[in-house]
């Protein structure tokens, strides 16, 4: 921790960098030990019979995930993608590139998966899985924040993330993982969420956040937990209770609900919205996570279930809570909890239903109002966090996910301004801390990686004089908080669109 | 695993400087690691890893951010009770590089 970091230079023109070859190579981010992968199945070091084993893997997920087999033959290697990837612009290593990224384990596929790979391995770019060759798998598949930017811009909508899951996938199987991921999703399956927050401890946090609530306002707005019968359980993530700017949003969650008058609830048990499984590509962790929410849902009886600001989170939930939990409709028939969910919960509302989509639905409704000028401090912009942007919506309409943060902060604010439109909407910027890679071993990455959002960032404010970037991800919030320093920023210049809700939200007299 | 020597005697960390046994720490690991993180320990330091440690003795995890600050802030008057106050004493972040001196486990997940 004590290595200095040092930011890139901004890009004069933002073009494609110059190649600087190798200059990522390493040995990635911590390997996950023994305990952290034995606890949740994989094993506990890399076997023996890895070779054998990965390639079988491989030629499992390559079955099962038909659109992983059309990914590993579909490129032709167009490059419309290689310079769409904020870690490329960053680190200018030419593996970084998305499609050179791919091509890891594409050349392994053409080798072991294809004819003219089996027969003339040199004459079609066919390589050997080597140790070599899976260690540079671990090392640049850790160099993959699985935003999909690329994706946008490819010709036939590969989707990279997939391959880096897979990737991922098939080094867990033989016991190559990593450190970071892995350790929270056990943790989730331990305590119940990714910070190993105890449920007294959670307990006490929220009961100092009624204290200051009271103390800043004058009203009683509660933090209720396990309350059963609740209307509303929030799943929001556990970065929420713990870290800054995180828990200013939860603040302006429990002002939404208050102003409307909504009984809600949170779970101990269930006290994460992160899925880190989805990072991983292992559909069983990302299936057990995603229980734990099903039956805090049926334990406490609630009637809808609303997701707080959390990128992936809310990508799991809007495409896969259905089938994964019954959250939503789709979920296998014979599955009998996923029925009971079905039953319970109340179908005039969407479920699950994004807490920005909950706070519009309400402006809408004229069930709040605001006091904009308590925003006038702030010059603001938004930035799209990448698995809202390229991985759900919101509202019910295409597009819906980039309107309603935007309609929420021109509501309660006076001040707001875009960024360049070829990184925002679907074309935004990872943050550069995405995808299981927001560890301090990979900070040096973190920070490179950030620099396409810095370079925009800075445009909009020496024009406007822009000094809030709003966003919807805990991820994107712990990340600009750490690197947005390293580049000359305020870290205070980052925070969460009900961060904004919470300083304009009109509650009531004072009692 | 790796390990630090601290007086003639070698214990556990992770492969990031963060003890393994949180009972094999004093005040002597503390400074040891103080001293690795360019971390220059004072009264003001040792203040929050007191409290860091009261806290994790009831609640098994350190305090959230905000918790902290409120609890210097009452101890310590209200202008010491922000994180701005916290920053300048732990500069790479109150919540990890405080832990870490604190013997206590890194906070995991998206902060």
């Amino acid at each position: 921790m004590s290595e200095t970091v040092t930011a890139p230079a901004y890009r004069i023109i933002p073009i494609i960098p110059a190649l600087k070859p190798g200059a990522m190579e390493g040995k990635g981010p911590y390997v996950a030990n023994d305990k952290i992968q034995g606890a949740l199945g994989f094993p506990e070091q890399l076997v023996e019979d890895w070779h054998d084993r990965a390639l079988a893997k491989m030629g499992e997920l390559l079955g099962k995930y038909r659109s992983l087999k059309v990914y590993m033959d579909a490129c032709v290697h167009c490059g419309a993608c290689s310079d769409k990837c904020h870690y490329f612009i960053g680190t200018q290593d030419p593996k970084n590139m998305p499609v050179a990224r791919q091509d890891l384990m594409r050349s392994v596929y053409r080798r072991y998966f294809t004819l003219p790979g089996k027969i003339f391995p040199k004459l079609v770019g066919a390589r050997d899985l080597t140790r070599e060759v899976l260690d540079e798998w671990y090392n640049y598949f850790h160099q993959c924040s699985e935003c999909r930017r690329c994706s946008v811009f490819c010709p036939y909508g590969i989707d990279t993330a997939e391959v880096t899951m897979a990737a991922r996938e098939i080094l867990d199987s033989v016991g190559y993982g990593q450190k970071y991921s892995n350790e929270i999703i056990g943790k989730v399956h331990k305590i119940g969420n990714n910070l190993g927050l105890p449920a007294a401890a959670l307990k006490d946090t929220l009961e100092g956040l009624e204290e200051d609530v009271k103390e800043a306002t004058g009203i009683d707005v509660r933090f209720p937990i396990d309350v059963k019968g609740a209307e509303v359980l929030l799943i929001t993530p556990s970065a929420d209770f713990f870290a800054e700017p995180h828990i200013d949003s939860l603040i302006g969650y429990a002002k939404v609900f208050h102003a409307t008058g909504t009984s809600w609830t949170l779970s101990s048990m269930s006290s994460e919205a992160g899925n880190f499984g989805m990072f991983i590509g292992n559909y069983e962790q990302l299936r057990k996570i995603a229980l734990r929410i099903r039956q805090a849902a049926l334990e406490l009886g609630v009637k809808r279930i609303v997701v707080g600001e959390c990128g992936h989170a809310w990508r799991v939930a809007y495409s896969f809570w259905n089938t994964l939990s019954g959250v939503g409709d789709g979920a296998d028939e014979t599955d009998q909890f996923a029925m009971m969910l079905q039953k319970q919960l109340d179908h005039r509302y969407k479920q699950p239903m994004h807490i920005c989509e909950f706070t519009w639905d309400m402006i809408e409704q004229g069930a709040l109002s605001f006091d904009k000028e308590a925003n006038d401090k702030h010059i603001i912009t938004f930035h799209d966090s990448c698995n809202v942007a390229r991985g759900s919506s919101m509202g019910g309409y295409p597009g819906g996910q980039f309107d309603i943060p935007r309609n929420i902060i021109k509501t309660v604010a006076n001040n707001f301004v875009e960024m360049s439109p070829s990184t925002t909407h679907e074309r935004t910027f990872c943050c550069g801390g995405g995808g299981g890679l927001l560890t301090d071993d990979l900070l040096d990455l973190r920070v490179k990686g950030a620099l396409p959002r810095m370079e925009v960032l800075q445009q909009v404010v020496d024009e406007h004089g822009v000094n809030f970037m709003a966003c919807i991800c805990a991820i994107c919030k712990a990340q600009f908080t750490k690197v947005m320093p390293i580049y000359g920023f305020d870290r205070k210049m980052i925070g969460g669109v009900h961060q904004l809700v919470s300083n304009a939200i009109r509650l009531g007299d004072k009692q | 695993m790796s390990s630090i020597e601290v007086n003639g005697k070698s214990y556990e960390t992770d492969e990031e400087g963060y003890l393994v046994n949180l009972s094999d720490w004093n005040k002597e690991i503390a400074d040891y690691i103080a001293k690795t993180e360019n971390v220059n320990m004072t009264e003001q330091h040792w203040e929050v890893i007191n409290f860091l440690r009261e806290y994790f003795e009831e609640y098994q995890i350190a305090p959230a951010v905000r918790v902290l600050t409120k609890a210097i802030g009452k101890k310590l008057g209200a202008e010491k009770g922000n994180s701005e106050y916290l920053y300048g004493l732990f500069p790479y972040g109150p919540g990890k590089q405080a832990c870490k001196i604190a013997g206590l486990p890194k906070p995991t997940g998206c902060v």
